[in-house]
Order: C-alpha cells, then sequence, then structure tokens
C-alpha cells in the first residue's frame, strides 16, 4: 500500500477533523447565544417579503442526536483508518479483512475441494456431491458464456453436445479451464479474394450437405486443400491440436448459413476461453472439469 | 407570451418561462422514466432501436428530471424569490433571457445527443464537453444575476432562502468544472483528465454533491421560501438556519467516497466519506424540522390546502431519505445495499418524495402569482388535491417495491451453501426482481398522470390569465 507524503496526510487530518470540530463549534456558539430556552413567539426582527423568523432554541434531541453523531464518527477515527496514514487502533483494513475472510472459507473448505482434487475426473463426475457444488461454480462462473443449461450460445460453445474444440477427454477438459484457450481461425479474404471466399465456402458447406452452389463448391475444394487443409484435415474432421472444428457435423460456432461461414472465412475468428487456474484456483476448477465432463459423459 | 400582466417592477418574464418548461421537462423526464422502468420488465420493448436503448435513455430520463425538470424549478424559483426578499429586480434581463434560453438548448442537446450515443460516461454527467461549456457559461451568467440581485437589496440581512440558493449556485459551478475536465479529442469525443480511482472519486465527489448541493441545497432554499409563504406562518429557528446551513455546505462535500464503498479507493478515503455522511444527519434533518415546525399553529390549513400538503409531504419524505442515506453509507449497510434496487429506491424517494414534491408545490403558488392572480390561486385546486394523491400513492409504491427488491438482491447474492458455494445465480436474483419492477413501473405511471393534470391545470391557468391586466396583483406586490 502506498503512503501518503507527510504533509498530505497531515493535510487530510487537518481539514478533516476541522470540519468536524468547526460544525461542532458552530453548533455551541449557537446554543450558548440562545436568548430563550422554550418556544417563544419572539422573532429576530427581519422581514422579507412578510416572512419572519422566530428566535426559537435548537431542539433539544437535535442537539444531541447532532453531538451524538460527532462522538461517533471521532470514536470510529480513532479506531478505523481514517486521518491520513494513521492506520486506527483496531489495524483494520478492507484488504486485510477480505484476506481474513477467504483464509476463512479456505480452512472450513479447502480439505472437501482437497479432497475432491485427489478424485479422477472421470469418477468424480459420478460423486453427486461434486456434482451439486460442480453446477453451482459453473452457474456462476461459466454461465454467462455457456449458459446455465450448458448449452452455449452464438460463439460460445455448446457443452453437451459431444463435439470438442480442443478434445473432450478429462485431461483436456481440465487444460482448457485451468489455462483458457485463443482460438485463431486467419482471416482469409485478403488472401483468397472475394470470390475464392465464396468457393471454399462452398466447399465447406458441402462436406455437411448444405451447399447451394455445386459448381462454387467444386473450385472451391482445390483452393481448401492449399490453405484449409493443415489445420481442418483432409475430411474436413478438425483437429483437437490446434482447436479446428470438425466442417462435417453441421455444429456451428458462428452460424452455418453461407453468409456466416463466408464471414468466418473472410474476417478469420479469434474466440477466447479465459483461464479460470488464477480465479477458481486449481481445486475448484478440479470440480468443474468435472462437471463439464459429466455433460456428455453420463 | 403576453406582457399585460408583467409586474412592473420584477422580472417575472424569465420566472414565468421557467416554469412552464418545469411542467413541460417533468412530464417529458418521467415519461421517459416510465419507459425505461417497462423495458426493465418487458426487455424486448424498443429493444431493436439502438437510439432508444435503455443504455442510452436512461441518462436521457436522469438529465432530463434533473437538470430539465429540477434546473427550471431552481432557476425559477431562485429568479422570483431572490426578487421578492431583495426587493430588487434581477440584475440584468439579457443574462436572465440567455440562462433561459441557454439552459433550454443544453437539454434540447442532451435529449438529442444521448440516444445518438454521444456520453462522457460519468453518471449525472454525461453531456459530451461542448455541452459542458455551455452550461459553464449560463452557469457563470447566473451567479452573476444572481448575486448581483442580492447585492442589490434594500435591506441589510439576506434571507436564509438565498443563503441556500447562493451555496447551490457556487459549488455546482466548481463541481460542474471540476469534474468535466476532459481532453477533447473530436467534436463529441473526449477524455476525463483523471484516471483509475482518482477518476472513479472526482466523478462521486461531483455526483454525490449534485445530490447534496443541486438536489438539496437548491430546493432547501425553495422550502425556506414557500412553506413560511403558503402556511403563513414566520420560520420556526432563525438559529436552526444557521447552524444548519453552515454544517451541511462544510459537510456534505465529503460525502462522496460512501458511493465507492469496498473498491479500490483507498480505505482512509472510504472511511472518511462515511463518518461525514453520518454526520450530515442533523445539519439535514435542521431543514426538516426548520419547514414543519413552522407549521406549528397552522395545521389545520392542511385540510384544505392541498398546495400546502405537497410542501409539507415533501419535507416528510426529505427527512425519511437523509436519515435512510447516512444508514446506507455505514458501510456494513452498504455491503447489502450497493449496486442493488434499494440505491435506486433511495434515490426516488428523495427525487419524486423531496425534489418533485416541493417543485411542484412551489409551481403551484408561483405559477399564478407570476399570471397576476393570488399566490396559489390555480385553475382547479381539486386537480392539485388529485395530483397530491397521485404523487403520493405513485412515490410510495415506487420506494417500497425498490426496499423489497434491492434487500432481497441483497441477500440472494451474498447467500451460502454449507458447502461454501453460492446459492443463487446473478440471473435467478435478475428473475427474481420481476414482480418489483412491475410494481414501480405502476408507481411511475401513477405519478406521471398526476404530471400530466398539472399541465393541464397549468395550461388553463394560463389561458385564464390572457388579456388580464397587471392592476390586479400590484396592490398585492406592494406590501412587500
Amino acid at each position: 500500500m502506498n503512503e501518503l507524503s507527510s504533509f498530505w496526510s497531515g493535510w487530510i487530518i487537518v481539514i478533516s477533523l476541522g470540519s468536524i470540530l468547526g460544525s461542532f463549534l458552530l453548533l455551541s456558539i449557537v446554543r450558548k447565544g440562545q436568548r430563550f430556552n422554550s418556544e417563544t413567539t419572539q422573532t429576530v426582527g427581519h422581514e422579507f417579503d412578510g416572512i419572519e423568523e422566530y428566535d426559537n432554541p435548537l431542539p433539544r434531541w437535535w442537539y444531541w442526536m447532532f453531538v451524538l453523531t460527532v462522538v461517533f464518527a471521532l470514536g470510529y477515527l480513532a479506531l478505523y483508518p481514517g486521518l491520513g496514514n494513521f492506520k486506527g487502533l483496531l489495524g483494520w483494513s478492507q484488504e486485510t479483512a477480505y484476506e481474513r475472510e477467504v483464509a476463512k472459507a479456505e480452512a472450513e473448505f479447502g480439505p472437501m475441494f482437497a479432497q475432491f482434487s485427489q478424485t479422477p475426473i472421470e469418477e468424480l463426475a459420478q460423486n453427486d456431491q461434486a456434482m451439486r457444488i460442480g453446477q453451482r461454480l459453473f452457474a456462476n462462473n461459466c454461465a454467462q458464456c455457456h449458459g446455465s443449461a450448458a448449452t452455449g450460445s452464438y460463439g460460445f460453445p455448446n457443452l453437451t453436445d459431444n463435439d470438442w474444440l480442443y478434445g473432450g477427454d478429462a485431461a483436456a477438459i481440465s487444460q482448457t479451464i485451468l489455462k483458457g484457450r485463443v482460438a485463431a481461425m486467419p482471416a482469409w479474404g485478403p488472401m483468397l479474394g472475394e470470390e475464392g471466399v465464396h468457393n471454399v465456402s462452398q466447399y465447406v458447406l458441402s462436406l455437411s450437405g448444405s451447399a447451394t452452389d455445386a459448381q462454387a463448391a467444386e473450385q472451391g475444394q482445390a483452393l481448401y486443400n492449399t490453405n484449409c487443409l493443415a489445420c481442418h484435415g483432409a475430411e474436413g474432421k478438425g483437429n483437437h491440436l490446434f482447436g479446428a472444428p470438425n466442417l462435417t457435423d453441421n455444429i456451428w460456432l458462428y452460424g452455418g448459413s453461407a453468409q456466416q461461414v463466408m464471414q468466418t472465412v473472410r474476417n478469420g475468428r479469434n474466440g477466447q476461453m479465459p483461464a479460470w487456474e488464477g480465479i477458481l484456483g486449481k481445486d475448484k476448477a478440479h470440480v468443474v472439469a468435472g462437471y463439464v465432463y459429466s455433460l456428455s459423459n453420463q | 407570451m403576453s406582457t399585460a400582466f408583467d409586474h412592473p417592477t420584477y422580472n417575472y418574464r424569465v420566472v414565468r418561462a421557467f416554469t412552464i418548461m418545469t411542467v413541460v421537462w417533468g412530464v417529458v423526464g418521467m415519461a421517459i422514466g416510465v419507459l425505461i422502468a417497462s423495458q426493465l420488465v418487458w426487455p424486448d420493448l424498443l429493444a431493436n432501436i439502438p437510439y432508444l436503448h435503455f443504455g442510452r435513455l436512461r441518462p436521457l430520463h436522469t438529465n432530463a428530471v434533473i437538470f430539465g425538470f429540477g434546473g427550471s424549478a431552481l432557476f425559477a424559483t431562485s429568479y422570483y424569490v431572490v426578487q421578492r426578499t431583495t426587493q430588487a429586480r434581477l440584475f440584468s434581463d439579457v443574462l436572465s433571457g440567455f440562462t433561459f434560453w441557454g439552459w433550454q438548448i443544453i437539454i434540447v442537446a442532451a435529449a438529442i445527443t444521448l440516444p445518438l450515443g454521444y456520453t462522457q460516461t460519468k453518471e449525472y454527467a454525461e453531456l459530451e464537453w461542448p455541452i459542458d461549456i455551455l452550461i459553464t457559461l449560463v452557469w457563470v451568467a447566473y451567479a452573476i444575476n444572481f448575486f448581483g440581485t442580492v447585492a442589490k437589496r434594500k435591506m441589510k440581512h439576506i434571507y436564509v432562502a438565498n443563503w441556500f440558493y447562493g451555496a447551490f449556485i457556487i459549488t455546482v459551478a466548481v463541481l460542474h468544472i471540476g469534474n468535466s475536465a476532459v481532453v477533447p479529442v473530436s467534436t463529441f469525443k473526449s477524455y476525463s483528465v483523471y484516471s483509475g480511482a482518482a477518476d472513479a472519486m472526482v466523478q462521486w465527489w461531483y455526483g454525490h454533491n449534485a445530490v447534496g448541493f443541486f438536489l438539496t441545497a437548491g430546493f432547501l432554499g425553495m422550502m425556506y421560501y414557500f412553506v413560511p409563504k403558503q402556511a403563513g406562518r414566520p420560520v420556526f429557528s432563525y438559529r436552526l438556519s444557521i447552524v444548519h446551513f453552515w454544517a451541511l455546505i462544510s459537510l456534505y462535500i465529503w460525502a462522496g467516497p460512501h458511493h465507492l464503498h469496498y473498491t479500490a479507493l483507498p480505505n482512509w478515503t472510504q472511511s472518511l466519506g462515511m463518518v461525514m455522511s453520518l454526520i450530515l444527519l442533523a445539519p439535514s434533518w435542521g431543514g426538516m424540522i426548520n419547514g414543519v415546525m413552522t407549521l406549528s399553529g397552522a395545521w389545520h390549513k392542511l385540510r384544505h390546502d392541498p398546495i400546502l400538503r405537497f410542501l409539507v409531504v415533501s419535507l416528510s419524505f426529505y427527512g425519511m431519505s437523509t436519515f435512510e442515506g447516512p444508514m446506507m453509507s455505514i458501510k456494513t449497510v452498504n455491503a447489502l445495499s450497493h449496486y442493488t434496487d434499494w440505491t435506486v429506491g433511495h434515490v426516488h424517494a428523495g427525487a419524486l418524495g423531496w425534489v418533485a414534491m416541493v417543485s411542484i408545490g412551489a409551481v403551484y403558488h408561483l405559477l399564478p402569482a407570476v399570471l397576476g392572480f393570488k399566490p396559489g390561486a390555480m385553475y382547479s385546486t381539486r386537480l392539485i388535491n388529485v395530483h397530491f394523491w397521485l404523487a403520493t400513492i405513485g412515490t410510495v409504491l415506487y420506494i417500497a417495491s425498490m426496499w423489497v427488491n434491492g434487500i432481497m438482491q441483497g441477500l440472494m447474492w451474498r447467500a451460502f451453501n454449507d458447502d461454501g458455494s453460492l446459492t443463487y445465480t446473478f440471473v435467478e436474483s435478475v428473475d427474481a426482481s420481476y414482480p418489483g419492477w412491475f410494481v414501480r413501473v405502476l408507481g411511475g405511471a401513477i405519478f406521471l398522470l398526476g404530471m400530466l393534470l398539472m399541465s393541464y391545470n397549468s395550461y388553463m391557468t394560463v389561458r385564464s390569465a390572457k388579456g388580464k391586466e397587471a392592476e390586479s396583483f400590484q396592490a398585492d406586490t406592494q406590501v412587500a
């Protein structure tokens, strides 16, 4: 934590205490100078557009309420950080409070998760208690993109269809969650030209029987073989090593219309799965991996 | 507009113009409020039109009600009050006209640029830099005009209402210039000169004092004239005015950090924000006591004076929200309430219950006055009464639904299972909020209905004043 310079620290102390004590001083002076101690019909003598002002005393309960808040404030500033660099008698800070709570939760729940982490993912997927926890962790951390039912949406893979970009075995799922993934489909537009994009897209669509222009598809095959085959394979079945999708199963991350496929070919795609190791920790990520595994391995 | 009923001494023309625009912007701003509240219940409502998306209309709502409605009400009443309590005509008719047209252009510019997506992304300070410059010019003109009038006063003392208006004008100038410091990069794009936690702190120093000075000090000025005037009673205690005025303006400026509890803001800043907010309770209540106690001996007037009822109920809501605010600034309470609908409810307890109601009461008092009628002599008193009940019911529905929603959301977000995992997902708390959001739409719509009655009542009052001669009112003002 950065310390303030002693000038600024002093400045803060002076103006904050000055404001509080100044208000209190004003309150005391005005109260001392009261001409009446109970309700009066004496005015102070001014008159503005017919409005006069009584010289009533400050209400007693209000005065004491004011005093009470000032006392509370001074007490609070003695105990907690507030006056510049003075840390307060309790030594409290939001950072240490947070760390304390996390440590407490770790002590309470850590052993349970540590035990889960000893169980292989395939086996964990059969553990009802672990899967209940895994579902909640998924719902609060993963559902924003993959959906509450893990069925994904445009740009976010469905995790229940047993179609995997980077592999669906336990080790691959675990790796994806812990380290994240960055997809790298290059933009082919500048290289292939608009006609080439059209032809190769038609060929890709033909792999799942959805081409609309047979002639273009035929011309696209040659382009595919020179440019796309390296990642997506000779038969278009994809490659988990590069996260290259299977193009023959009619499952489309970015849509399967001719327009959308052309968009993908022309401009590329760079989907990102964040790395969760630093957020969830290894043990919880392990339970989530078990849950994701269970979705397509009942 | 006809000048037949213009006052021989005072500039009522600018007051009249601002008063009418208060009603107009009130209706517009609150209608947008009801629309965006509906968008939260029916998310597909207008969702495909980018200009009318919730994210763009929400700042338009806040700008229209705070600066359009509230701002016009403050200009109207301060120009009226400062003239009548100093017995001097406004310092300059040219500056008066400039502030009126300048301010209206600002609000219209907000209504155009915000839906187009131009924003500085600072809450209540969204308008881009060219508009900010215009605000600065108008505000300086306003300050010269107001203080110039005070300087011309015919008596030694300055009335307490003018202390509050004066503090509001000076502080809002400082806040606006401080928070709007940006580096422009194009006609409608700029970047804040502050960064990170310092930027957030400057923003909430501005944001909370927009509440403290624009929506509190300014409207207390309004209260200090219209409550004793409408009640026909002296102000309860001059001493109390002195203490609560100086304490209020010196402590409010510290309260901003309570908007940033448990964030990257340093611990000491958060603590100071919290304790200053707590000490603010007494100075805030000083204004409520002074207003409500002014009625002692005149309580019977509430039975048949709906204008006075508006003013008194506004003070009750003021007292309630200035109690709620300090409580919410306590860190442990804030840990539950922050980011929930409770905050939204708190703001509207102040905005609908206090700011809107006191302004409505003031407008009903002064609109007839600047049209040459007796103060408070609107076209229909019965409609004012109906408006009063609609406004009260609408506000209560709004606040209650947000309390329920807010506390429910806060509790859902922090609920843990015995295995340490969170009980609810965020979306479950959204789902559970729908009933409360529906009640909010209802409350807002009822409040808006009252505003529509007010526009009709105001229109009929203005119409009946057409061609009226000035004399009838002169006798009344000669007394002052």
